[in-house]
């Protein structure tokens, strides 16, 4: 029991009443962070060239650079950042963990490994690429429950992170293994499957993307309440009328499905389902709703920073996608882990 | 109250049929053919020792046990045929174990209580926050609605759980051990609360082992042992030393309460009757 009279404590009225503020900022952030994403690269223009080129206006490099190339970039960044972020929220809430992120719970390594092998098996088509991600996804997610809780019970927070873990591990052997003869130039090669990157973003990929994330994002808002119930615990959740097991596989499964597609058109990208959602109920939202739906702002945006500081710190090298989000991520993972363990 | 207005009010009954919970690699059941009933306007409580399988009685209800055989009663009719949702709108249940994971605004705590009667999407109805104004109130917790459910005490949260099932807007209320961690005022106000509750002709079924709580508020007292129902009545038929003594496994007198003259369970030193 966590309730004991001695460990009483107030938040300060402007957190527990966020208002607003929250959604203003985090609109003004992702805008922000998009005009600077559009703007700096290889070659950088200055905010009134990128207004203009984005309505076709000006010089016609500086359109093309732009529009086909760093506008499709950024928004792949930020679909990809929303759709983890919502996965990592809607998996916190199923599984009462603050922890939980397709990442970790090797959810991703899963999808890899599933568009992985379908491309090694021959298979283009990228919507199908995305369905054999989800395939891989859903194998991931049932292995590691059940490797929870064969070892004693799926309600162990660090049973799960390290079955996850330990099933993302095998994801990597796999992809190496998978790519270890591909032709570079037919296939993508093993680090971007395992760290992840934007810089192969078209309109294609865009709007595959941003298609999952109106769809199993959409979903998860919609059915946001079942998982505020969910996350009182199973039998507060019984007794509310919701069956449990029922509708935490269907949140599982869109979670996944979220997953699988941001896997499909930018790899492995850890950590943002973890930083995000946390960092959104800092701000004041504990309702789902609001929580998944600031989940997709903040998360946007966070993924097209990460994207602009992967292109430039070390410019004219890239880094890996991944590679920046876990610098930022694990710090947070661990301090999160000690109050956790507090 | 007239026994006419009375009527209108009263819950439904809710029923155990010969319920048999057999657990998967256990070698007895968890609750062999139990069968009890507990009525509008009056407390019944499930008494018993450590897996004389109370809490098998309440998860068989929340349909989270493996049910072997019997049915549970609702006004005489089979819950079976009831899905999760529409058995929230009529039973209304407060589980044992339930921590916080994600803390809520008291406010938004006690609204989960009408997910049953809610639509997936679409704000609160005026009703709906009358369901929670008026749970808050009948738990003395109108003044917490802004709190943070993590900012609770002990007492608080038991309260703000109460108001939650309130705020389902059911004639029948099931509470599984809601003292558990209390102290003694605060248990005495939750098992005032909960005799109000059933005064208003609620069908209360209360689950605890706080036996001499128990003999002063509860009209019917159903006594498990081992899964068994060991005794089954009124007060003064189920709070007789030898039958206690036997289901207890422990040497005890039964006194009267000096106060109030019900029965009182007075446990002995052990001497040399060990478990």
């Amino acid at each position: 029991m966590s309730h004991s009279t001695g460990e009483r404590h107030h938040e300060p009225m402007s957190l527990r009443h966020a208002g607003h503020w929250p959604w203003v900022f985090g609109a003004v952030m992702l805008v922000g962070v998009s005009l600077l994403g559009i703007a700096f690269g290889a070659v950088s223009l200055p905010v009134s060239e990128v207004l203009d080129a984005l309505r076709g206006v000006g010089d016609g490099a500086d359109v093309a650079i732009v529009r086909d190339l760093r506008l499709p970039r950024v928004l792949l960044a930020a679909a990809v950042g929303a759709g983890l972020a919502m996965s990592g929220g809607a998996l916190q809430g199923t599984m009462r963990n603050p922890l939980a992120e397709p990442y970790l719970l090797g959810v991703s390594g899963g999808a890899a490994v599933g568009a992985v092998v379908a491309m090694a098996l021959g298979v283009v088509s990228p919507t199908l690429l995305t369905a054999c991600a989800f395939v891989g996804a859903a194998a991931a997610t049932i292995l590691v429950m059940a490797l929870a809780r064969i070892v004693g019970g799926s309600g162990d927070t660090r049973l799960l992170l390290m079955a996850g873990v330990v099933v993302g591990a095998f994801a990597n052997a796999a992809i190496l293994v998978a790519l270890a003869d591909a032709p570079p130039e037919r296939l993508r090669g093993a680090l971007w499957w395992m760290m992840g990157s934007a810089a192969d973003a078209s309109w294609g990929a865009v709007s595959r993307s941003a298609g999952a994330l109106v769809v199993f994002g959409g979903l998860l808002v919609w059915r946001a309440r079942d998982l505020d119930v969910l996350a009182l615990g199973g039998e507060p959740a019984a007794a509310l009328g919701v069956d449990v097991d029922r509708a935490s596989r269907r949140i599982f499964l869109i979670a996944s499905w979220l997953a699988a597609a941001t896997v499909a058109s930018a790899g492995l990208v850890g950590f943002v389902g973890l930083v995000v959602p946390n960092l959104v109920r800092a701000l004041g939202a504990r309702q789902h709703r609001p929580m998944l739906l600031l989940s997709a702002l903040y998360g946007a945006a966070l993924l097209v920073l990460a994207d602009l500081l992967a292109r430039t710190v070390r410019a004219p090298a890239e880094l890996p996608l991944g590679a920046v989000t876990a610098l930022v991520g694990v710090p947070f993972f661990l301090s999160r882990l000690r109050r956790l363990t507090a | 109250m007239t026994s006419d207005t009375r009527a209108l009010l009263d819950g439904p009954s809710l029923g155990f049929d010969g319920i048999t919970v057999q657990y998967a690699g256990r070698p007895t059941p968890a609750l062999d053919r139990v069968t009890l009933h507990a009525q509008p306007g009056m407390i019944t409580a499930v008494v018993g020792p450590n897996g004389s399988g109370k809490s098998s009685l309440v998860r068989s209800l929340l349909r989270r046990a493996p049910v072997t055989s019997g049915r549970v009663l609702l006004a005489g009719a089979d819950i079976a045929v009831l899905d999760a949702r529409s058995l929230a709108q009529h039973v209304a249940i407060v589980p044992q174990r339930e921590e916080p994971g994600m803390p809520l605004s008291v406010r938004e705590f006690v609204m989960l209580g009408r997910h049953p009667r809610r639509g997936a999407f679409g704000a609160p109805s005026n009703g709906d926050w009358q369901s929670v104004a008026d749970a808050l109130a009948r738990t003395g917790m109108s003044e917490a609605i802004d709190r943070a459910t993590d900012t609770l005490s002990g007492g608080e949260w038991q309260r703000v759980r109460i108001a939650r099932a309130l705020a389902q807007d059911t004639r029948v209320l099931v509470l599984d051990e809601p003292t558990t961690f209390l102290d003694i005022a605060h248990e005495m106000a939750v098992f005032e609360l909960i005799d109000g509750l059933a005064r208003e002709g609620r069908t209360v079924l209360l689950v605890s082992h706080q036996l001499n709580l128990v003999a002063r508020f509860a009209e019917h007292i159903v006594l498990l042992s081992r899964g068994r129902v060991a005794a089954a009545g009124s007060v003064e038929t189920v709070m007789r030393g030898e039958v206690l003594e036997s289901v207890y496994e422990w040497p005890l007198v039964v006194t009267r309460d000096p106060a109030v003259g019900v029965p009182a369970l007075l446990p002995l030193r052990g001497r040399g009757r060990a478990r």
